[in-house]
Protein backbone atom coordinates (compact mmCIF):
# COMPACT_ATOMS: atom_id res chain seq x y z
CA UNK A 1 0.00 0.00 0.00
CA UNK A 2 2.88 2.42 0.71
CA UNK A 3 3.47 3.21 -2.90
CA UNK A 4 0.15 4.47 -3.07
CA UNK A 5 -0.04 6.05 -0.38
CA UNK A 6 3.11 8.41 -1.01
CA UNK A 7 1.06 8.95 -4.31
CA UNK A 8 -1.47 10.54 -2.38
CA UNK A 9 0.65 12.75 -0.15
CA UNK A 10 2.24 13.91 -2.80
CA UNK A 11 -1.05 14.77 -4.95
CA UNK A 12 -1.73 17.13 -1.53
CA UNK A 13 1.18 18.73 -2.57
CA UNK A 14 0.26 20.91 -5.89
CA UNK A 15 -2.82 22.78 -3.64
CA UNK A 16 -1.84 21.85 -0.38
CA UNK A 17 -5.82 20.34 -0.29
CA UNK A 18 -6.72 16.97 0.78
CA UNK A 19 -7.88 14.89 3.19
CA UNK A 20 -4.92 12.27 3.54
CA UNK A 21 -5.76 10.55 6.96
CA UNK A 22 -9.46 9.84 6.17
CA UNK A 23 -8.10 8.19 2.60
CA UNK A 24 -5.45 6.05 4.76
CA UNK A 25 -8.65 5.23 6.10
CA UNK A 26 -10.12 3.27 3.76
CA UNK A 27 -7.50 2.25 1.07
CA UNK A 28 -6.91 -0.71 2.06
CA UNK A 29 -11.02 -1.61 2.04
CA UNK A 30 -10.63 0.00 -1.64
CA UNK A 31 -7.49 -1.99 -2.84
CA UNK A 32 -9.38 -5.15 -1.68
CA UNK A 33 -11.81 -4.49 -3.11
CA UNK A 34 -11.23 -3.06 -6.68
CA UNK A 35 -8.20 -5.88 -7.18
CA UNK A 36 -10.19 -9.08 -5.31
CA UNK A 37 -13.66 -8.72 -5.78
CA UNK A 38 -15.69 -5.81 -8.11
CA UNK A 39 -16.73 -6.77 -11.55
CA UNK A 40 -15.59 -3.77 -13.15
CA UNK A 41 -14.18 -3.36 -16.72
CA UNK A 42 -11.66 -0.30 -16.69
CA UNK A 43 -11.84 -0.14 -20.45
CA UNK A 44 -15.71 -0.48 -20.43
CA UNK A 45 -16.77 0.56 -16.90
CA UNK A 46 -19.95 2.09 -18.15
CA UNK A 47 -20.93 -0.97 -18.85
CA UNK A 48 -24.52 -2.41 -17.56
CA UNK A 49 -23.04 -5.14 -16.49
CA UNK A 50 -20.69 -4.18 -13.91
CA UNK A 51 -20.39 -3.96 -9.85
CA UNK A 52 -20.61 -0.88 -8.64
CA UNK A 53 -18.68 1.29 -5.69
CA UNK A 54 -20.15 4.37 -4.70
CA UNK A 55 -17.82 6.13 -2.07
CA UNK A 56 -20.35 7.91 0.27
CA UNK A 57 -17.80 9.85 1.73
CA UNK A 58 -16.26 11.79 -0.86
CA UNK A 59 -13.67 13.25 0.97
CA UNK A 60 -12.13 9.85 0.54
CA UNK A 61 -11.81 10.35 -2.51
CA UNK A 62 -7.59 10.36 -2.64
CA UNK A 63 -7.89 6.48 -2.20
CA UNK A 64 -10.41 5.79 -4.64
CA UNK A 65 -8.58 8.00 -7.40
CA UNK A 66 -4.95 6.41 -6.50
CA UNK A 67 -7.28 2.59 -6.87
CA UNK A 68 -8.82 3.21 -9.78
CA UNK A 69 -5.29 4.79 -11.38
CA UNK A 70 -3.59 2.01 -10.21
CA UNK A 71 -6.11 -0.42 -11.86
CA UNK A 72 -5.86 1.72 -14.97
CA UNK A 73 -8.91 3.41 -15.78
CA UNK A 74 -6.68 6.58 -15.70
CA UNK A 75 -2.82 7.45 -15.72
CA UNK A 76 -1.64 7.83 -12.20
CA UNK A 77 0.21 10.25 -12.87
CA UNK A 78 -2.45 12.56 -13.47
CA UNK A 79 -3.25 13.03 -8.95
CA UNK A 80 -0.65 15.32 -9.48
CA UNK A 81 -3.07 18.07 -10.67
CA UNK A 82 -5.32 17.36 -7.89
CA UNK A 83 -7.48 19.91 -6.81
CA UNK A 84 -6.05 22.27 -9.46
CA UNK A 85 -8.16 24.14 -11.37
CA UNK A 86 -8.55 22.41 -14.50
CA UNK A 87 -7.82 19.25 -12.64
CA UNK A 88 -10.64 16.08 -13.07
CA UNK A 89 -9.63 15.32 -9.72
CA UNK A 90 -11.15 17.59 -7.14
CA UNK A 91 -11.09 17.20 -3.04
CA UNK A 92 -15.22 15.64 -3.71
CA UNK A 93 -15.47 13.07 -6.96
CA UNK A 94 -17.17 13.88 -9.67
CA UNK A 95 -18.84 10.87 -11.78
CA UNK A 96 -18.96 13.21 -14.79
CA UNK A 97 -15.33 13.29 -14.55
CA UNK A 98 -13.58 10.88 -13.57
CA UNK A 99 -13.65 7.18 -14.87
CA UNK A 100 -14.95 4.75 -12.74
CA UNK A 101 -16.38 7.32 -10.35
CA UNK A 102 -19.74 6.25 -9.72
CA UNK A 103 -21.16 9.14 -8.15
CA UNK A 104 -20.58 12.71 -7.20
CA UNK A 105 -20.38 12.89 -3.20
CA UNK A 106 -18.90 15.14 -0.82
CA UNK A 107 -21.90 15.97 1.16
CA UNK A 108 -22.50 13.02 3.74
CA UNK A 109 -25.75 10.84 3.89
CA UNK A 110 -26.32 10.68 0.24
CA UNK A 111 -24.47 7.91 -1.22
CA UNK A 112 -26.23 4.79 0.85
CA UNK A 113 -29.59 5.94 -0.27
CA UNK A 114 -28.11 6.43 -3.88
CA UNK A 115 -26.37 2.89 -4.01
CA UNK A 116 -30.65 1.53 -2.63
CA UNK A 117 -31.58 2.90 -5.41
CA UNK A 118 -28.87 1.66 -7.86
CA UNK A 119 -29.63 -1.46 -6.20
CA UNK A 120 -33.15 -1.70 -6.57
CA UNK A 121 -32.74 -0.75 -10.75
CA UNK A 122 -30.54 -3.23 -10.90
CA UNK A 123 -33.15 -5.92 -9.62
CA UNK A 124 -35.94 -4.24 -11.29
CA UNK A 125 -33.93 -4.62 -14.47
CA UNK A 126 -33.08 -8.37 -13.62
CA UNK A 127 -29.00 -7.59 -13.76
CA UNK A 128 -27.38 -10.13 -10.89
CA UNK A 129 -24.70 -7.70 -9.98
CA UNK A 130 -24.10 -6.30 -6.81
CA UNK A 131 -23.42 -2.24 -5.38
CA UNK A 132 -21.07 -1.94 -2.80
CA UNK A 133 -21.31 1.78 -0.63
CA UNK A 134 -18.85 2.87 1.72
CA UNK A 135 -19.95 5.39 4.35
CA UNK A 136 -18.14 6.59 7.41
CA UNK A 137 -18.46 6.69 11.30
CA UNK A 138 -19.22 10.14 11.28
CA UNK A 139 -21.35 10.27 8.56
CA UNK A 140 -23.63 7.49 10.69
CA UNK A 141 -24.57 10.63 11.75
CA UNK A 142 -27.04 11.46 9.11
CA UNK A 143 -30.25 10.53 9.39
CA UNK A 144 -30.71 9.94 5.65
CA UNK A 145 -28.05 6.94 6.10
CA UNK A 146 -30.93 5.43 8.61
CA UNK A 147 -33.59 6.20 6.40
CA UNK A 148 -31.63 4.13 3.62
CA UNK A 149 -31.21 1.27 6.27
CA UNK A 150 -34.61 0.61 7.12
CA UNK A 151 -35.34 1.05 3.27
CA UNK A 152 -32.77 -1.67 2.33
CA UNK A 153 -34.17 -4.09 4.75
CA UNK A 154 -37.40 -3.33 4.06
CA UNK A 155 -36.87 -4.58 0.42
CA UNK A 156 -34.77 -7.21 0.69
CA UNK A 157 -32.02 -5.96 -1.34
CA UNK A 158 -29.16 -8.62 -1.13
CA UNK A 159 -27.10 -7.24 -3.79
CA UNK A 160 -26.37 -4.18 -1.40
CA UNK A 161 -23.46 -4.09 0.82
CA UNK A 162 -22.17 -1.19 3.24
CA UNK A 163 -19.16 -1.08 4.27
CA UNK A 164 -18.53 1.40 7.52
CA UNK A 165 -15.44 3.15 7.82
CA UNK A 166 -15.68 2.82 12.03
CA UNK A 167 -11.93 4.85 12.63
CA UNK A 168 -14.23 6.92 15.38
CA UNK A 169 -13.80 10.16 14.01
CA UNK A 170 -17.87 10.26 15.24
CA UNK A 171 -16.31 10.07 18.91
CA UNK A 172 -16.19 13.77 19.79
CA UNK A 173 -19.39 14.83 18.55
CA UNK A 174 -21.92 12.13 18.50
CA UNK A 175 -21.24 8.26 19.94
CA UNK A 176 -23.22 5.34 17.69
CA UNK A 177 -23.01 2.76 20.27
CA UNK A 178 -23.75 -0.95 19.54
CA UNK A 179 -22.88 -0.10 15.65
CA UNK A 180 -23.11 -3.57 14.47
CA UNK A 181 -26.37 -4.10 16.72
CA UNK A 182 -27.59 -1.07 15.00
CA UNK A 183 -27.17 -2.50 11.71
CA UNK A 184 -28.92 -5.59 12.42
CA UNK A 185 -31.61 -4.34 14.85
CA UNK A 186 -32.41 -2.60 11.28
CA UNK A 187 -32.55 -5.88 9.26
CA UNK A 188 -29.00 -5.78 7.93
CA UNK A 189 -26.69 -8.97 8.20
CA UNK A 190 -23.62 -7.87 10.14
CA UNK A 191 -20.28 -8.16 10.88
CA UNK A 192 -17.39 -6.53 11.94
CA UNK A 193 -13.74 -6.93 10.10
CA UNK A 194 -9.88 -5.11 10.63
CA UNK A 195 -10.11 -3.05 7.81
CA UNK A 196 -6.28 -2.85 7.50
CA UNK A 197 -6.39 -6.73 7.21
CA UNK A 198 -6.91 -7.78 3.56
CA UNK A 199 -7.67 -11.52 4.19
CA UNK A 200 -10.56 -10.07 6.52
CA UNK A 201 -11.57 -7.52 4.12
CA UNK A 202 -11.83 -9.91 1.44
CA UNK A 203 -13.70 -12.86 3.06
CA UNK A 204 -16.16 -10.19 4.25
CA UNK A 205 -16.48 -8.74 0.68
CA UNK A 206 -17.57 -11.90 -0.88
CA UNK A 207 -19.66 -12.93 1.31
CA UNK A 208 -24.03 -11.97 1.39
CA UNK A 209 -27.25 -13.02 2.84
CA UNK A 210 -29.93 -14.29 0.26
CA UNK A 211 -32.52 -11.80 1.57
CA UNK A 212 -31.30 -8.80 3.27
CA UNK A 213 -28.53 -6.36 2.99
CA UNK A 214 -25.03 -6.88 4.35
CA UNK A 215 -22.99 -4.38 6.69
CA UNK A 216 -19.48 -4.93 7.27
CA UNK A 217 -18.83 -2.41 10.17
CA UNK A 218 -14.39 -1.42 9.54
CA UNK A 219 -12.38 -1.15 12.44
CA UNK A 220 -10.13 1.36 11.08
CA UNK A 221 -6.93 3.74 12.02
CA UNK A 222 -7.46 7.14 10.29
CA UNK A 223 -4.23 8.33 9.35
CA UNK A 224 -3.39 4.40 9.10
CA UNK A 225 0.46 3.86 8.14
CA UNK A 226 1.83 6.90 9.28
CA UNK A 227 2.00 7.31 12.70
CA UNK A 228 1.64 11.26 13.11
CA UNK A 229 -1.24 11.05 10.91
CA UNK A 230 -3.06 7.77 13.00
CA UNK A 231 -5.84 9.11 15.18
CA UNK A 232 -4.54 12.52 14.95
CA UNK A 233 -7.66 15.05 14.65
CA UNK A 234 -5.26 17.77 13.09
CA UNK A 235 -4.32 15.82 10.41
CA UNK A 236 -7.98 15.19 9.53
CA UNK A 237 -7.74 18.34 6.65
CA UNK A 238 -4.60 19.26 5.77
CA UNK A 239 -1.05 18.65 3.43
CA UNK A 240 2.52 18.13 4.95
CA UNK A 241 5.15 21.12 5.20
CA UNK A 242 8.08 20.97 3.30
CA UNK A 243 9.97 20.01 6.22
CA UNK A 244 7.24 17.30 7.27
CA UNK A 245 7.34 15.67 3.64
CA UNK A 246 10.30 14.05 3.30
CA UNK A 247 9.46 12.43 7.03
CA UNK A 248 6.37 11.16 5.81
CA UNK A 249 7.82 9.37 2.79
CA UNK A 250 10.89 8.10 4.47
CA UNK A 251 8.08 6.35 6.64
CA UNK A 252 6.24 4.91 3.84
CA UNK A 253 9.20 3.69 1.90
CA UNK B 1 -54.48 17.11 -11.59
CA UNK B 2 -53.86 14.37 -8.97
CA UNK B 3 -56.36 11.95 -10.87
CA UNK B 4 -54.80 12.53 -14.01
CA UNK B 5 -51.63 12.22 -12.96
CA UNK B 6 -52.38 8.62 -12.22
CA UNK B 7 -54.31 8.15 -14.72
CA UNK B 8 -51.31 9.73 -17.12
CA UNK B 9 -48.98 7.39 -15.26
CA UNK B 10 -50.53 4.54 -15.26
CA UNK B 11 -50.81 4.79 -19.02
CA UNK B 12 -47.19 4.91 -19.36
CA UNK B 13 -46.03 2.37 -17.27
CA UNK B 14 -48.08 0.14 -19.69
CA UNK B 15 -46.43 1.09 -22.19
CA UNK B 16 -42.83 1.97 -21.00
CA UNK B 17 -41.44 -0.46 -18.44
CA UNK B 18 -38.72 2.36 -17.18
CA UNK B 19 -40.65 4.24 -15.26
CA UNK B 20 -40.60 3.52 -11.50
CA UNK B 21 -42.91 5.20 -9.37
CA UNK B 22 -42.15 6.28 -5.99
CA UNK B 23 -44.59 7.73 -3.90
CA UNK B 24 -43.80 9.19 0.03
CA UNK B 25 -46.84 7.55 1.22
CA UNK B 26 -49.28 9.90 -0.45
CA UNK B 27 -51.46 9.02 -3.48
CA UNK B 28 -51.00 5.21 -2.59
CA UNK B 29 -54.64 4.77 -2.90
CA UNK B 30 -55.29 6.58 -6.29
CA UNK B 31 -52.17 4.02 -7.46
CA UNK B 32 -54.00 0.76 -6.53
CA UNK B 33 -54.00 -0.15 -10.10
CA UNK B 34 -50.48 0.12 -10.46
CA UNK B 35 -49.59 -1.75 -7.44
CA UNK B 36 -51.65 -4.41 -9.08
CA UNK B 37 -50.17 -4.34 -12.87
CA UNK B 38 -46.36 -3.25 -11.88
CA UNK B 39 -45.62 -4.79 -8.77
CA UNK B 40 -42.11 -4.00 -9.73
CA UNK B 41 -42.49 -0.75 -11.00
CA UNK B 42 -44.06 1.00 -7.89
CA UNK B 43 -42.88 1.32 -4.25
CA UNK B 44 -45.04 3.22 -1.53
CA UNK B 45 -41.16 4.30 0.61
CA UNK B 46 -42.78 5.89 3.16
CA UNK B 47 -42.35 8.65 5.08
CA UNK B 48 -38.40 9.79 3.89
CA UNK B 49 -38.39 11.99 1.79
CA UNK B 50 -34.62 12.30 1.70
CA UNK B 51 -33.85 9.07 0.94
CA UNK B 52 -36.75 8.53 -1.49
CA UNK B 53 -35.09 11.45 -3.67
CA UNK B 54 -31.36 9.64 -3.77
CA UNK B 55 -33.00 6.52 -4.52
CA UNK B 56 -34.54 7.76 -7.50
CA UNK B 57 -31.30 9.45 -8.80
CA UNK B 58 -29.64 5.76 -8.48
CA UNK B 59 -32.62 4.40 -10.09
CA UNK B 60 -32.01 6.81 -13.11
CA UNK B 61 -28.19 5.79 -12.82
CA UNK B 62 -29.34 2.45 -13.99
CA UNK B 63 -30.76 3.45 -16.65
CA UNK B 64 -34.97 3.67 -15.15
CA UNK B 65 -36.75 6.73 -15.34
CA UNK B 66 -38.07 7.26 -11.45
CA UNK B 67 -41.22 9.60 -10.85
CA UNK B 68 -41.23 11.17 -7.03
CA UNK B 69 -44.49 11.88 -5.51
CA UNK B 70 -45.49 13.87 -1.97
CA UNK B 71 -46.90 16.85 -1.08
CA UNK B 72 -44.54 19.79 -2.07
CA UNK B 73 -42.40 21.10 0.88
CA UNK B 74 -41.64 17.61 1.82
CA UNK B 75 -40.97 16.60 -1.77
CA UNK B 76 -39.01 19.98 -2.47
CA UNK B 77 -38.04 21.90 0.55
CA UNK B 78 -37.05 18.22 2.90
CA UNK B 79 -34.87 17.30 0.08
CA UNK B 80 -33.42 20.00 -1.52
CA UNK B 81 -29.99 19.14 -1.22
CA UNK B 82 -30.69 15.36 -2.14
CA UNK B 83 -32.33 17.56 -5.68
CA UNK B 84 -29.05 19.43 -6.06
CA UNK B 85 -26.79 17.27 -5.56
CA UNK B 86 -28.21 13.79 -6.70
CA UNK B 87 -29.50 14.58 -9.55
CA UNK B 88 -28.74 18.08 -10.91
CA UNK B 89 -24.84 18.52 -10.36
CA UNK B 90 -25.14 14.46 -11.29
CA UNK B 91 -26.99 15.45 -14.51
CA UNK B 92 -29.47 12.36 -13.91
CA UNK B 93 -32.74 12.57 -15.67
CA UNK B 94 -36.04 12.13 -13.42
CA UNK B 95 -39.86 13.16 -12.42
CA UNK B 96 -40.63 15.20 -8.68
CA UNK B 97 -44.02 15.95 -9.16
CA UNK B 98 -45.77 17.41 -6.29
CA UNK B 99 -49.48 18.02 -5.42
CA UNK B 100 -50.75 20.86 -3.25
CA UNK B 101 -49.81 23.98 -4.92
CA UNK B 102 -48.76 27.17 -1.93
CA UNK B 103 -52.03 26.99 -0.01
CA UNK B 104 -53.93 24.70 -1.86
CA UNK B 105 -54.53 23.28 1.67
CA UNK B 106 -54.80 26.06 3.29
CA UNK B 107 -56.75 24.93 6.51
CA UNK B 108 -53.71 22.68 7.45
CA UNK B 109 -51.84 25.82 8.16
CA UNK B 110 -47.97 26.63 7.01
CA UNK B 111 -45.77 23.27 7.68
CA UNK B 112 -48.39 22.42 4.37
CA UNK B 113 -47.87 25.32 2.07
CA UNK B 114 -45.21 25.77 -0.37
CA UNK B 115 -45.52 28.85 -2.49
CA UNK B 116 -41.35 28.86 -2.50
CA UNK B 117 -40.79 25.89 -4.47
CA UNK B 118 -40.07 27.04 -7.74
CA UNK B 119 -38.41 29.74 -6.33
CA UNK B 120 -35.66 27.45 -4.79
CA UNK B 121 -35.86 25.01 -7.50
CA UNK B 122 -34.61 27.84 -9.85
CA UNK B 123 -31.96 28.18 -8.67
CA UNK B 124 -31.12 24.62 -9.75
CA UNK B 125 -29.16 24.93 -12.91
CA UNK B 126 -30.10 21.88 -15.24
CA UNK B 127 -33.48 21.80 -13.13
CA UNK B 128 -36.67 22.33 -15.59
CA UNK B 129 -39.88 23.06 -14.07
CA UNK B 130 -43.15 22.74 -14.95
CA UNK B 131 -46.49 24.37 -13.48
CA UNK B 132 -49.51 22.99 -15.66
CA UNK B 133 -52.98 24.60 -15.51
CA UNK B 134 -55.46 21.86 -16.24
CA UNK B 135 -55.23 17.71 -15.76
CA UNK B 136 -55.46 17.70 -19.69
CA UNK B 137 -52.46 20.28 -19.88
CA UNK B 138 -50.38 18.32 -17.23
CA UNK B 139 -50.53 15.26 -19.55
CA UNK B 140 -49.36 17.24 -22.05
CA UNK B 141 -46.59 18.36 -20.26
CA UNK B 142 -45.89 15.35 -18.61
CA UNK B 143 -45.62 12.69 -21.53
CA UNK B 144 -43.41 15.43 -23.74
CA UNK B 145 -40.76 15.94 -20.82
CA UNK B 146 -41.06 12.70 -18.67
CA UNK B 147 -38.02 10.98 -20.48
CA UNK B 148 -35.84 13.95 -21.06
CA UNK B 149 -32.54 14.00 -20.26
CA UNK B 150 -32.92 16.57 -16.95
CA UNK B 151 -34.77 16.65 -13.54
CA UNK B 152 -38.36 17.53 -14.08
CA UNK B 153 -40.54 19.03 -11.35
CA UNK B 154 -44.15 18.81 -12.07
CA UNK B 155 -46.02 21.28 -9.80
CA UNK B 156 -49.28 20.23 -9.53
CA UNK B 157 -52.43 21.96 -7.85
CA UNK B 158 -55.73 20.81 -6.16
CA UNK B 159 -57.11 23.63 -8.29
CA UNK B 160 -57.94 23.60 -11.67
CA UNK B 161 -58.17 25.97 -14.79
CA UNK B 162 -61.66 25.93 -16.31
CA UNK B 163 -60.29 25.50 -19.70
CA UNK B 164 -57.23 23.90 -21.02
CA UNK B 165 -55.00 25.14 -23.51
CA UNK B 166 -52.97 23.55 -25.77
CA UNK B 167 -49.68 23.94 -24.48
CA UNK B 168 -46.55 22.62 -25.34
CA UNK B 169 -43.17 22.08 -22.95
CA UNK B 170 -40.97 25.12 -22.81
CA UNK B 171 -43.33 27.09 -24.94
CA UNK B 172 -45.53 30.19 -23.46
CA UNK B 173 -49.18 30.07 -25.01
CA UNK B 174 -49.94 33.97 -26.58
CA UNK B 175 -53.36 33.98 -25.18
CA UNK B 176 -54.41 37.61 -26.62
CA UNK B 177 -52.79 40.24 -28.21
CA UNK B 178 -52.95 44.37 -27.47
CA UNK B 179 -50.60 47.48 -26.96
CA UNK B 180 -50.32 48.82 -23.28
CA UNK B 181 -48.64 45.55 -21.51
CA UNK B 182 -47.77 42.43 -21.56
CA UNK B 183 -49.38 40.14 -18.23
CA UNK B 184 -47.83 36.40 -18.18
CA UNK B 185 -50.08 34.56 -16.01
CA UNK B 186 -48.30 31.70 -14.96
CA UNK B 187 -50.28 27.95 -14.35
CA UNK B 188 -53.55 28.17 -12.02
CA UNK B 189 -53.16 31.93 -12.09
CA UNK B 190 -54.50 32.66 -15.51
CA UNK B 191 -58.54 32.59 -14.47
CA UNK B 192 -58.54 35.68 -12.19
CA UNK B 193 -55.91 37.42 -15.04
CA UNK B 194 -58.30 36.66 -18.35
CA UNK B 195 -60.83 37.87 -16.01
CA UNK B 196 -59.37 40.71 -14.91
CA UNK B 197 -58.01 41.89 -18.44
CA UNK B 198 -60.71 40.75 -20.65
CA UNK B 199 -61.50 44.16 -21.99
CA UNK B 200 -57.99 45.93 -21.48
CA UNK B 201 -55.74 46.31 -24.56
CA UNK B 202 -53.38 44.13 -23.52
CA UNK B 203 -51.29 41.60 -24.55
CA UNK B 204 -51.72 37.82 -22.62
CA UNK B 205 -48.82 35.32 -21.68
CA UNK B 206 -49.78 31.77 -20.63
CA UNK B 207 -46.76 29.75 -19.48
CA UNK B 208 -46.90 26.22 -18.36
CA UNK B 209 -43.11 25.72 -18.33
CA UNK B 210 -40.86 28.55 -16.40
CA UNK B 211 -37.92 26.48 -16.47
CA UNK B 212 -36.38 26.39 -18.99
CA UNK B 213 -38.07 30.19 -19.68
CA UNK B 214 -39.37 31.10 -22.92
CA UNK B 215 -37.71 34.31 -23.35
CA UNK B 216 -38.32 34.34 -27.14
CA UNK B 217 -42.01 34.54 -26.81
CA UNK B 218 -41.94 37.13 -24.42
CA UNK B 219 -39.61 39.34 -26.55
CA UNK B 220 -41.35 38.77 -29.69
CA UNK B 221 -44.84 40.01 -27.11
CA UNK B 222 -43.43 42.91 -24.99
CA UNK B 223 -43.70 45.72 -27.72
CA UNK B 224 -44.50 48.46 -24.69
CA UNK B 225 -41.83 47.25 -22.29
CA UNK B 226 -44.51 47.15 -19.86
CA UNK B 227 -44.65 43.65 -18.01
CA UNK B 228 -47.20 42.22 -15.43
CA UNK B 229 -46.23 38.86 -13.81
CA UNK B 230 -48.59 36.51 -12.41
CA UNK B 231 -48.00 34.16 -10.65
CA UNK B 232 -49.22 31.70 -8.21
CA UNK B 233 -46.61 31.03 -6.10
CA UNK B 234 -44.06 33.74 -4.52
CA UNK B 235 -44.30 37.05 -6.51
CA UNK B 236 -41.20 37.96 -8.27
CA UNK B 237 -39.80 34.72 -8.73
CA UNK B 238 -39.34 35.17 -12.36
CA UNK B 239 -38.28 38.35 -12.47
CA UNK B 240 -35.04 37.26 -12.99
CA UNK B 241 -35.65 35.35 -16.33
CA UNK B 242 -38.19 38.35 -17.71
CA UNK B 243 -35.11 40.46 -17.17
CA UNK B 244 -32.90 37.73 -18.80
CA UNK B 245 -35.05 37.51 -21.69
CA UNK B 246 -35.50 41.39 -22.41
CA UNK B 247 -32.45 43.22 -20.70
CA UNK B 248 -32.53 45.65 -17.88
CA UNK B 249 -33.18 49.10 -19.99
CA UNK B 250 -36.47 49.91 -20.96
CA UNK B 251 -38.26 47.49 -18.50
CA UNK B 252 -41.25 48.03 -16.02
CA UNK B 253 -42.01 44.99 -14.10
CA UNK B 254 -45.44 44.83 -11.63
CA UNK B 255 -45.12 41.86 -9.76
CA UNK B 256 -48.57 39.96 -8.50
CA UNK B 257 -48.62 36.88 -6.54
CA UNK B 258 -47.91 35.09 -3.33
CA UNK B 259 -46.88 37.94 -0.79
CA UNK B 260 -43.22 36.75 0.99
CA UNK B 261 -44.30 35.51 4.49
CA UNK B 262 -46.56 33.13 5.62
CA UNK B 263 -50.00 32.78 5.06
CA UNK B 264 -51.26 31.92 9.01
CA UNK B 265 -54.87 31.75 8.29
CA UNK B 266 -56.76 28.52 7.57
CA UNK B 267 -59.95 28.46 5.73
CA UNK B 268 -60.16 27.93 2.19
CA UNK B 269 -57.74 28.27 -0.87
CA UNK B 270 -60.18 31.39 -2.26
CA UNK B 271 -59.57 32.81 1.13
CA UNK B 272 -56.07 33.35 0.95
CA UNK B 273 -56.82 34.50 -2.98
CA UNK B 274 -58.96 37.22 -1.95
CA UNK B 275 -56.95 38.33 0.74
CA UNK B 276 -53.77 38.33 -0.96
CA UNK B 277 -55.18 40.12 -4.04
CA UNK B 278 -55.12 37.30 -6.53
CA UNK B 279 -58.78 37.54 -7.81
CA UNK B 280 -59.77 39.67 -11.03
CA UNK B 281 -61.06 42.70 -9.44
CA UNK B 282 -57.55 43.17 -7.44
CA UNK B 283 -55.53 41.97 -10.62
CA UNK B 284 -57.88 44.24 -12.97
CA UNK B 285 -56.49 47.65 -10.42
CA UNK B 286 -52.92 46.49 -10.33
CA UNK B 287 -52.85 46.90 -14.36
CA UNK B 288 -54.84 49.43 -15.12
CA UNK B 289 -53.09 51.41 -12.45
CA UNK B 290 -49.83 49.73 -13.50
CA UNK B 291 -50.38 50.64 -17.24
CA UNK B 292 -51.53 54.65 -16.56
CA UNK B 293 -48.80 55.28 -14.59
CA UNK B 294 -45.83 56.63 -16.73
Amino acid sequence: MNPLKRQIVAATMATKEGHIASAFSILDILWVLYNQVIRVNPQNFQSDDRDYFILSKGHGSLALYAVLGERGFFPLSELEQFSTFQSRFGGHPDCNKVPGVEASTGSLGHGLPFGVGVALGMRIRDINRRVFVLVGDAECNEGSIWEAALLAAHHKLANLTCIVDHNHSTDRALGLGILVGKWEAFGWRATTIDGHDHRQIADALKQSAPDRPTVIVAETIKGFGCKQMENNPAWHHRSPTREELPLILEELA
Amino acid sequence: MRKQFVKTVESLMAADSRLVVLLGDISVFGFRNAFQLHPQHIYNIGICEQAMTSMGAGLAKTGLIPVLHSIAPFVVERCFEQIKVDFCYQKLPGNIVSVGASYDYAALGCTHHCPGDVAVLRTLPGMEIVVPGTPAEFDQLFRAAYAGPHPTYFRLSERSNPQAQNVEFGRANVLKQGKLATVIAVGTALPPVLAAVKDLDVTVLYYTTVAPFDGETLKRNSHGGKIVLVEPFYAGTLVADIYAALGTAAVAIQTIGVPHQFLTHYGHAEEHDEAIGLTPDAIRKRVTDFVRSS
